[in-house]
């Protein structure tokens, strides 16, 4: 159940320079689980791949260990993708380090346009002790803000080096700069990789619900037939910021199956051609998911309460 | 036996003040031995007298420092500019007014094509012209339903298709959902592709192969045929990727003995680590020869100021729209900046903004505090918006500037009532106050953008007329006398190559323009119509008639 037909899923990872994106993309590989990743960066001069992960380079193409890869894309991000899907490596993800002016969801867009891939998520690293200054630099204020506001996820990252209330004023104007993005924060850029791959979902679905996730709780949602998928969709994604990922399958009022992603604040509602049985999983920080956050949403969507399952994983 | 031809012209224009008229250039080894009379001349023992220009005025070879050479590569597409354009074999295609006639062009060209598959491209189509009107894939379907069929706007930046290339590029289906990808009624994409984002997976499909744009040798040669036709003899490629590949390319083509320019290729900054790129340029420098010079870099700060896309202080754009794109972070400048200078080696900086004209002049004044290097030439290209502070602040670091004095005349009207209203309109490649500032200045086509042409482009500085005939700033015209100094020894200063070339005097190359009338002699309002009958570069004499 790989990508549903469904092209290998790309996540455009941006931030300001500092932010520590070369970290957290040294650590997602060392930590990718037996999952392929291809790491597209704009450049490979100061290398952000930490050399003992490094099997062989050449000119186009960096080999890790695990079957992940390092390529960079320079000026011609369609032509990369292209490129890698052309390899043939059966990879399970694509990450694209996005320079620290470009407008990422201007990079999604054109990932939008390649065959062979699809957008999953854009994830906006923050550095919780230098945003807010950077957020007011002379030059590169709108941009950063741009990119705050284009999240899917934020990352906010070295939170060990402020304090808590400040930590707390960072989360809440960040949520003033965007609502539905969830903030999920981490020291030294250790995120947990199912956020931003996504792969828990695999591990749910192949041996029941209790899954490792690593200080993540997952909640099942068995929605009813013949719902507004689509509303379930957009519900999940904009009300539910404690939801950083969702994933499965709904049967829609024409009886249709649909395949439901949601990355933060993104959310996709496709049809699928196989018939997979009903259920969502979803990711969320902690203890966050506590049943009583659903409340509401178990009315909208005419859900029985005893019906759902909720799993804490801490 | 050395050999020394001397050419008698009806006068010479020299740029050399201790000596600015005369009628004999003597020539040994391809460089130049003296001026003077024939008596003068004779001094330096047995020589030929080349009387071929002897009702000709000579100036020093024009040096263009902002082209492409994909000026030159265009050409094998369907010219559907507005203006009309003289191709690189002579040829002047006319302008063509309509969008009903740019369709009727393409389907006399598409008629004309042998192979079905074959694409079928046009160039330079301006819709500023003609009311703004739009194409979609079904204007483009009359053209070809079977081929792919793309054509490319002045900008660069808008790329209209046929239904048949969307359909390649896997992109004429529903559910596309791109800023730059326009969709119809019907759900499917109209064919208007904004922003090189949107072009990037269609424009291959359409003949635009991004290889094939730079370096490759027909496209050279037809940029150097373009050259001997508008008098210049030194001509820069302002950003090229300057693979392993192309620079053998280009290395073997203008080696060859009737190659009739010096190119000045700049590796582009975009793609590649400062230090990586740096030690690029470094090694490519070694390499260069007498006409290939390699060595510098362009960087390039912010958009256009026509796309929205230029990075502009308060108020920002007359109509509101958001504030432009950085293509390239203060950061990353700032690294090459420190490097680049720390390695001798040049940089020009393209800024169309005055807040990214702002920008590089903050960032380079502090690489310039860590490495005090002087006499770096650093250059602005571009640099419309700059006002009289930021002028006296290069002049304070010792920068240089090329202004795109073309650009005024074909889009002045545009920047007048759309993008940054009057006052700022009338003050966008400030010449006048560059020049009082003391910035040792060009003034350039940004060819293919508009025609190249060092004497039209000297036209549009000196009298600041739009396409609609209005004279926008008059404070910032300059003499005919300065012009002519901005597209030879000005336009020489900003490439280091004023000890070689842009003056007619003892020990630089012998590199002529050759024209039917004397410039200076001729009105201001007359520049830009005046003869080119061809050059010498190099000591070799190319007429434009037998290329
Ligand atoms: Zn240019």
């Amino acid at each position: 159940m790989k990508n549903f037909g469904h092209g290998i899923p790309v996540t455009v990872l941006s931030g300001y320079l500092g932010a520590g994106k070369t970290t957290m993309i040294n650590h997602l590989l060392r930590n990718a689980n037996g999952q392929k990743l291809a790491v597209l960066v704009n450049e490979f001069g100061d290398l952000p791949i930490d050399e003992d992960l490094i099997e062989a380079s050449d000119d186009e193409v960096i080999s890790i260990a695990g079957g992940c890869i390092c390529c960079s894309f320079g000026s011609d991000l369609s032509a990369a993708l292209l490129q890698l899907d052309a390899m043939n490596r059966s990879l399970d993800h694509i990450l694209i380090e996005a320079s620290g002016v470009a407008r990422p969801e201007a990079i999604m867009g054109s990932v939008g346009l390649v065959n062979g891939v699809s957008p999953d998520g854009i994830v906006i690293l923050v550095d919780a002790e230098t945003i807010q200054k950077a957020a007011r630099d002379k030059y590169m204020s709108d941009t950063i803000l741009a990119q705050l506001q284009a999240a899917d996820l934020l990352i906010l990252n070295k939170v060990d080096l402020v304090t808590k209330d400040q930590a707390g004023v960072i989360s809440t104007w960040l949520a003033s700069l965007n609502e539905n993005a969830p903030i999920i924060p981490v020291t030294h850029s250790k995120v947990a990789p199912d956020i931003v791959l996504g792969h828990f979902i695999q591990r749910v679905y192949a041996k029941g619900a209790h899954q490792d996730v690593g200080g993540l709780s997952t909640l099942t949602l068995l929605p009813k037939h013949n719902i507004d998928v689509n509303e379930l969709a957009q519900t999940l994604a904009k009300d539910y910021p404690n939801i950083v990922r969702a994933k499965g399958f709904a049967t829609n009022k024409s009886g249709q199956k649909i395949l439901i992603q949601v990355v933060g604040s993104r959310f996709d509602a496709s049809i699928v051609s196989k018939d997979l049985p009903d259920g969502i999983v979803c990711l969320g920080l902690g203890e966050t998911l506590r049943m009583q956050h659903f409340k509401r949403l178990f009315h909208l969507l005419k859900l029985n309460e005893a019906s759902q399952k909720l799993e804490f994983d801490i | 036996m050395v050999q020394t031809s001397i050419f008698r012209a009806k006068k010479i224009i020299t740029m050399n003040p201790n000596q600015p008229e005369t009628t004999h250039v003597a020539v040994r080894d391809g460089r130049i031995l003296g001026t003077g009379t024939l008596e003068e001349l004779a001094i330096w023992g047995d020589y030929t007298l080349d009387d071929t220009f002897h009702d000709k005025v000579l100036m020093p070879g024009l040096v263009e420092g902002h082209a492409h050479v994909m000026a030159g590569t265009l050409w094998r597409h369907v010219y559907c500019g507005y203006f009309d354009r003289l191709d690189p074999d002579g040829n002047i295609w006319h302008g063509t007014k309509t969008i009903t006639g740019v369709i009727e062009l393409l389907q006399v060209a598409e008629s004309k094509l042998k192979d079905p598959y074959m694409p079928l491209t046009g160039w330079q189509l301006d819709p500023i012209y003609m009311d703004n009107k739009r194409i979609t894939r079904d204007d483009l379907d009359q053209v070809s339903p079977k081929r792919p069929v793309g054509v490319l706007h002045a900008s660069g930046h808008i790329l209209n298709v046929n239904s048949k290339a969307l359909e390649l590029a896997g992109l004429l289906k529903l559910g596309v959902n791109h800023p730059g990808i326009p969709l119809g009624p019907d759900g499917l994409p109209t064919g208007e592709l904004y922003g090189p984002d949107a072009m990037g997976p269609v424009s291959t499909h359409v003949g635009f192969d991004r290889a094939s744009m730079e370096g490759d040798a027909d496209g050279l040669r037809a940029f150097s045929k373009m050259c001997v036709r508008s008098g210049v003899t030194t001509v820069t490629d302002l950003a090229a990727r300057l693979t392993e590949e192309s620079v053998d390319k280009m290395l073997e083509v203008t080696e060859l003995p009737t190659f009739p320019a010096r190119i000045v290729p700049l590796r582009v900054f975009m793609g590649a680590s400062a230090k990586d790129t740096i030690d690029l340029v470094l090694s490519l420098k070694d390499r260069s020869t007498d006409r290939l010079r390699l060595g510098r870099i362009k960087a390039v700060a912010d958009g256009s100021i026509q796309g929205f896309s230029a990075r502009m202080r308060w108020p920002g754009y007359l109509n509101g729209a958001p504030n432009g794109l950085w293509y390239t972070s203060p950061a990353q400048l700032a690294e090459l900046y420190r490097l680049a200078l720390a390695n001798g080696i040049q940089v020009h900086t393209h800024t169309n903004g005055d807040e990214a004209t702002e920008m590089v002049l903050d960032t380079f004044a502090t690489a310039l505090n860590e490495v005090p290097i002087v006499d770096h030439r650093f250059t602005l290209q571009h640099c419309q918006l700059a006002d009289a502070a930021q002028f006296r602040r290069m002049k304070n670091m010792d920068m240089c500037v090329n202004l795109f004095a073309n650009h005024h005349f074909y889009w002045g009207d545009e920047h007048y009532r759309l993008t940054v209203g009057p006052e700022r309109a009338n003050r966008m490649n400030a010449c006048h106050t560059a020049l009082e500032m003391g910035v040792p200045m060009a003034i350039h086509s940004d060819a293919p953008i508009t025609p190249l042409g060092p004497l039209f482009t000297a036209w549009c500085a000196v009298n600041r007329l739009t396409v609609s005939g209005r004279i926008q700033g008059e404070g910032e015209k300059i003499s005919v006398q300065d012009a002519l100094y901005a597209i030879t020894l000005g336009a020489a200063y900003t490439l280091h190559l004023d000890s070689e070339i842009g003056s007619i005097e003892i020990g630089k190359k012998a590199d002529f323009a050759v024209l039917e009338h004397d410039p200076t002699d001729i009105s201001g309002e007359n520049l830009k119509d005046i003869k080119i009958w061809g050059t010498v570069q190099g000591g070799r004499i190319f007429e434009a008639r037998n290329l």
